[in-house]
């Protein structure tokens, strides 16, 4: 557990999410488009890392399914932002794994002005694995 | 030299078990002007108050320290027990070592030591204290109720059966406030019209309540027991005396299509309107910013088909001074706007409504007759969503952090009529929780469900979406079957959050009232003093409070007309002596203080002073002692250091922050 734990901080600190906010509404996956798609659902992603399992996020479908639209973060009444969990487990994955696929000198000539910078660095984080 | 006596209450063992009493009693003996120190096990009962009377006399204590509960618990009490002991109840000096210290230390010998040093600060306070004598001031048997709904009209009703002269002002053109535009009311399904009107009448026709409709306050000024409220009478143009409230101007009148107030912009009504049958006064009011008369100067038809001569179009704002002793604050609500909450396409979508407006489409006075239908094509619904929790209990800028206490009491009421009167409608609700705390309240939510086979699913609505085909398409959670719902619906109901009535901080400002972050009043004890208001003499009454169920305000109401009654009872106040004070030979007239003074008891005068020989006229801050309530702001801020408070001067604290560093 003590693995467990410290990989909970580490999750809480990436994200600077605090699950004790959730009233556990279901509004995060009443919203999200991949829902059905997912094996552990947006509103789950706050039980698990308040029962410290963060293996099971890392090792889930729904971090890879996760569109990274928002939608939950937008709606989310309690400022829990389940979306912000799913990406705080993708950087987790993304640290142990190390080595980048693009150098970053690649970036500027394939990058569309028009994007929006948010949507590009969560599009990196999921394309990347 | 002052003769001090310190008593120090076990408290059982509240106090006991972290301070080593005795020995606070023993080191308080060392301190200079300390004749006398004991400890007990309750000093507030009768026997330790008979310990303290008896030292006075056998010691002839002039000054007495309690170490015992915070001030706020037994103040009075030792205050009382020393005026029966026959010193200056004001010669009593309070140090709390529970509070602020056993309470909050685990380690015996660290408490004792900071409940000595504690003593020891209120030893040096009492040193210096000097006998203060309360003033008096009068008291207006008269009193004020800002708001005339239920809660408004309830206050009035017992405030004049007692017997004391009460004026209503109200904002709009008719008293009966939100309840008036209730359809049903839980947990009984007796209709609001139906026992709320004879209310209204009964206020109306009360000989020691007079109305103000269409109305507003203005000013205010004064202290408690002797306020002076400036009335804004806005211009009806409509002479009240005049008219009979037969309705032909509102027939007549050709600017038929303003959006109505009273059904929620659901219907329209006419420029010279009436809000609804039942109101009270029953005259109208021209709006002029939609009357064809007022904007363009032709038009005139209804001053043409009034029998009674009664338009009046030159009718001006008319202001009504008038001194009250107590005012009652029942300002209601209003539901929140739901512009930022564009997942719910309320803005979209006609089909998808308020709660509120629900009342009025569900209601036989409403837009449709009281006939459930679809407000954009008027075809019946076959199913239905309620959304519970919009914007309530909400964190973000969006909503309301609070829960908005009513939502799911009247969501069962909807749904229980709407499946009694259509049984062929689905009817779905979409709950966070149910919460249903109150008498007979969860047998009704439960009702609902098992009776009325309501369909009850945990978990929220993500968004509504119009359709081409003018259904609206619900993407939705039931979180126990942890399943992605889409559903289509005819109509959505939003439980919108509610928020109180916008103009409630103005009211506050003027009052003095504290108001919270959510714009609530703010009463003087979350428990123990819940309808009194911390400013003196005004009280709250109904949701301005916070928000409650219609029967929880009617309890509020009488509550705050029993403690408004409880003051205009009274001939004569005694006023706090412990009040601000001005040196002249130090007050520059600066207005600093007046500046930071909340509750405007700083004026100014020019009087002549006599400064060490030197006679001149100089400008000098007055403070009106009925006013000031000793918060204390001007004696920091002046830079001369000439405002001083009493029985807290800046001798006095000094004096207690040196004992505290020794």
């Amino acid at each position: 557990m003590s693995h467990g734990k410290s990989q909970t901080q580490k999750m809480k600190e990436i994200t600077g999410v605090d699950p004790y906010k959730c009233m556990k509404c279901g509004k995060c996956s009443a919203t999200c488009p991949l829902f059905n798609e997912m094996d552990i659902k947006p509103h789950q992603f706050v039980s698990y890392v308040l029962n410290e399992d963060i293996d099971a996020l890392v090792n889930s479908k729904s971090l890879w399914k996760c569109l990274s639209c928002f939608a939950c973060i937008e709606r989310c009444p309690r400022n829990v932002k389940p979306g912000k969990l799913i990406d705080g487990a993708r950087q987790l994955v993304v640290r142990q794994r190390g080595a980048d696929y693009l150098t970053p000198e690649d970036i500027p000539e394939r990058l569309d002005p028009e994007l929006p910078q948010q949507l590009l660095v969560s599009a990196f984080r999921r394309y990347r694995r | 030299m002052q003769r001090i006596g310190v008593f120090v209450c076990h408290c059982g063992s509240n106090i006991s078990a972290t301070v080593d009493v005795e020995k606070v009693a023993q080191m308080s003996l060392l301190e200079p002007g300390v004749v006398h120190a004991e400890d007990y096990q309750y000093m507030c009962s009768e026997a330790g108050q008979a310990r303290i009377t008896e030292a006075v006399k056998e010691k002839k204590l002039t000054g007495i320290v309690v170490c015992s509960c915070s001030p706020r618990m037994h103040e009075t009490t030792f205050r009382n027990a020393a005026e029966r002991a026959g010193i200056n109840p004001y010669m009593v000096e309070i140090a709390n070592i529970r509070e602020h210290c056993s309470w909050i230390h685990k380690n015996i010998e660290e408490g004792t030591e900071k409940a000595i040093i504690l003593a020891r600060a209120a030893i040096a306070k009492v040193t210096l204290n000097a006998p203060l004598k309360p003033g008096e001031s009068r008291v207006t048997k008269r009193a004020l109720v800002i708001g005339g709904g239920i809660a408004g009209i309830q206050t009035a009703l017992d405030i004049a059966e007692a017997g004391y002269e009460v004026d209503i002002v109200e904002k709009t053109p008719s008293i009966g406030g939100r309840m008036s535009q209730l359809d049903k009311t839980f947990p009984t399904l007796d209709c609001s019209a139906c026992i709320l009107t004879p209310k209204m009448v009964e206020a109306s026709a009360h000989d020691k309540i007079n109305i103000y409709t269409y109305s507003e306050v203005d000013q205010v000024s004064g202290f408690v027991g002797d306020f002076t409220v400036d009335i804004r009478k806005k211009a009806r143009s409509i002479n009240m005396d005049k008219c009979t409230g037969c309705g032909v101007c509102s027939e007549k009148c050709p600017s038929k299509k303003i959006s109505s107030e009273f059904n929620r912009g659901l219907g329209k009504r006419s420029a010279v309107y009436t809000p609804f049958a039942q109101a009270i006064p029953n005259v109208p009011v021209i709006d002029r910013e939609n009357c064809i008369k007022f904007k363009t100067g032709k038009c005139g038809i209804c001053e043409k088909v009034c029998q009674a001569g009664a338009v009046d179009y030159t009718q001006e704002d008319e202001i009504i001074t008038e001194k009250y002793g107590a005012i009652v604050v029942a300002t209601g609500f209003d539901t929140i706007k739901l512009d930022d909450f564009d997942e719910y396409a309320y803005n979209q979508s006609k089909d998808v409504i308020t709660s509120l407006e629900l009342e009025r489409v569900m209601n036989a006075a409403g837009p449709t007759k009281g006939h459930l239908e679809r407000l954009s094509d008027g075809k019946a619904p076959k199913n239905m969503v309620f959304i519970q929790c919009v914007g309530s209990r909400d964190v973000t800028c969006r909503g309301k952090v609070y829960c908005s206490k009513i939502c799911c009491m009247y969501t069962a009421k909807h749904a229980m009529l709407i499946r009694d009167k259509y049984p062929d409608v689905n009817v779905t609700v979409f709950y966070i929780d149910v919460r249903t705390p109150g008498k007979n309240f969860d047998e009704f939510y439960r009702r609902a469900v098992e009776e009325y086979g309501v369909n009850y699913v945990k978990g929220q609505v993500g968004k509504v979406a119009p359709q081409a085909n003018g259904q609206l398409l619900v993407q939705a959670v039931d979180l126990l079957d942890n399943k992605q719902i889409l559903m289509e619906a005819d109509m959505v109901v939003l439980a919108t959050a509610i928020e109180p009535e916008a103009g409630v901080r103005k009211i506050a400002t003027m009052l003095t009232a504290s108001i919270d972050t959510n714009n609530f009043l703010t009463e003087a004890h979350p428990k123990l003093r819940p309808v009194e208001s911390p400013t003196a003499g005004v009280f709250l009454s109904g949701v301005c409070q916070g928000p409650k169920d219609i029967p929880e305000t009617v309890a509020q109401a009488g509550s705050a007309a029993v403690k408004a009654i409880g003051l205009l009872a009274k001939e004569k106040l005694m006023t706090n002596p412990c009040t601000a004070k001005s040196d002249e030979l130090l007050c520059n007239g600066c207005s600093t203080c007046a500046n930071v003074c909340p509750y405007g008891a700083i004026t100014y005068e020019d009087r002549e002073v006599n400064d060490h020989g030197i006679r001149e006229v100089r400008r000098i801050a007055v403070v009106n002692n009925a006013l000031c309530q000793g918060c204390g702001a001007c004696t920091v801020t002046c830079p001369s250091g000439a405002m001083d408070l009493q029985g807290f001067s800046n001798r006095q604290i000094i004096a207690e922050v040196d004992a505290i560093c020794r």
